[in-house]
């Protein structure tokens, strides 16, 4: 086996009494694409952001190449750096081009050489289609578009380890797809990731091994094929059924 | 042609004492804007606060300032601190204690305004690429505070000296009581005089408001996020 790069530890997180997040563990290794997948509140946003430390926890672990993650830590940007995140709602910084969102926090905060930085960041973005997009402005993006620069400035951070949560779920469905496919380019790259996402087609596609998430726990855990098709569990088995509704309605149609 | 009394402009030093009261107008409006700005940031910024006691002592302030009449504040401040303390302001004074109060109440609302507006995201995303507070304020948060801002402040400086034609009540000799005294002078040569002179200042505060309305406008446009 692989070494482990981010090891979560029994963790429970609450907001008050409300625990959401009750006694999770996993590891993740270099180069593994770990999907999350769980009903809504389930506490899949919150685990993405316990591990970048956008919210303390209240027991447990995380630690990421034997560093522990601690909101309350002095070091934390040097943490942050090797965990890239998107979310959900289109979250580009408005007053800068596409290539400042990018370039902006290689130069801030990693200090680098911004000739070089630009050079990266043209780069990533023709990898994405969107080259020639450089100079425009969020606004004049398309939502599909605005993710995928989204990906690309996390990208340029050059991070360990990257956390995408609902990434699609905004998107207009003919949009779904070019975001879709920069992922699984990523994953082919052979990049580390944790990815929520509603998307079970793409889950099966691109996981090495699926989480099932409910009410703060982990029901289920293990390779696509078995999960999809042979869940262990009532609860997965529920939570899948109510996706085989919707396509059997599409075949319907 | 009909008499518009626009000879009354260039006779003697008439158009030069116009412009003297435009003078004092905008002179009382520029103290009172450079003042309440400063200081209408910084309230602002408090009123985000969490702090309830400061939020209630500010929103008091703010909705005082707001209901009153501009007018009724320039007599409660001018004739009021004569007769309450003994104290005798200049009506100049007083006028520019009455625009700063309301100044800044109004950037403080602005201010507020902006600062609420930016999405909670912002700031997390900012610190997900790993940016300290520091950085997340001067790179991310305050260049956006301020884009909102510029055009919203502009449009208020305008108001401000638009509603500087109130101070002639307290005896303050700006560009309309100059504008009379000229019409009353000229009373019984040129009866017409009035048409001009009001013309004439029309066009002054045109001039005086309409670039920087301009200037707000491109701002805006230019800045639109
Ligand atoms: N900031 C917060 N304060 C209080 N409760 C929260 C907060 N964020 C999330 N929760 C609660 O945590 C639970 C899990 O939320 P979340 O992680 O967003 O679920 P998911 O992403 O799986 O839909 C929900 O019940 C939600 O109401
Ligand atoms: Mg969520």
């Amino acid at each position: 086996m692989k070494d482990i790069l981010l090891k979560v530890d029994n963790i429970i997180k609450r907001f008050d009494n409300n625990t959401v997040l009750n006694g999770i563990s996993f590891d993740v290794h270099k180069g593994e694409v770990i999907v999350v997948v769980g009903p809504s509140g389930c506490g899949k946003s919150t685990l993405l952001r316990c591990i970048n430390a956008l919210e303390p926890i209240q027991g447990g672990s995380i630690t990421l190449e034997g560093e522990t993650i601690n909101p309350a830590d002095k070091n934390l940007t040097a943490l942050r750096q090797k965990v890239g995140m998107v979310f959900q709602s289109y979250d580009l910084f408005p007053h800068l081009s596409v290539l400042r969102n990018i370039t902006i926090a290689p130069e801030k905060v990693q200090k680098r050489n911004p000739k070089e930085v630009e050079k990266e960041a043209l780069a990533l973005l023709e990898r994405v289609g969107l080259r020639d997009r450089a100079n425009s402005f969020p606004r004049e993006l398309s939502g599909g578009q605005k993710q995928r620069v989204a990906i690309v400035r996390a990208l340029c951070m050059n991070p360990d380890l990257l956390l995408f949560d609902e990434v699609t779920a905004a998107l207009d469905p003919e949009m779904v797809r070019e975001v879709l496919d920069v992922m699984l380019n990523l994953a082919a790259s052979g990049r580390t990731m944790i990815i929520v996402t509603h998307e079970m087609q793409f889950a099966k596609a691109i996981a090495d091994r699926v989480i099932f998430l409910d009410a703060g726990q982990i029901v289920e855990e293990g390779d696509p094929i078995s999960f999809f098709e042979h869940p262990q569990t009532d609860r997965a088995q529920k939570f899948l059924n109510t996706f085989e509704f919707e396509s059997v309605k599409n075949h319907e149609k | 042609m009909p008499d518009l009394g626009l000879d009354v402009l260039l006779k003697g030093k008439n158009l030069a004492r116009l412009l003297g009261g435009l003078g004092v107008a905008m002179r009382i409006s520029m103290i009172a804007v450079v003042i309440s700005i400063p200081l209408g940031i910084i309230l602002g910024a408090l009123m985000t606060w969490k702090n309830p006691v400061i939020k209630a002592i500010l929103r008091v302030y703010l909705e005082v300032i707001r209901i009153m009449p501009q007018m009724v504040l320039l007599f409660l401040f001018y004739f009021g601190t004569t007769r309450a303390f003994g104290i005798d302001i200049s009506g100049e004074m007083a006028s520019i204690v009455v625009f700063t109060l309301w100044g800044t109440a109004e950037m403080s609302d602005l201010v507020r305004g902006a600062l609420i507006a930016i999405p909670v995201h912002q700031y997390e995303s900012a610190e997900a690429l790993g940016f300290n507070r520091m950085q997340t304020y001067r790179y991310i948060i305050i260049p956006q505070t301020v884009r909102r801002l510029i055009p919203l402040s502009i449009n208020l400086i305008t108001r401000m000296i638009k509603t500087t034609s109130l101070i002639l009540m307290i005896g303050v000799v700006e560009v309309l009581k100059v504008g009379q005294q000229i019409i009353e002078a000229n009373r019984m040569v040129s009866p017409n005089a009035a048409f001009g002179i009001y013309l004439a200042i029309f066009m002054l505060y045109f001039f005086a408001c309409w670039p920087i309305s301009m200037l707000a406008r491109y701002l805006e446009n230019r800045w639109r996020v």
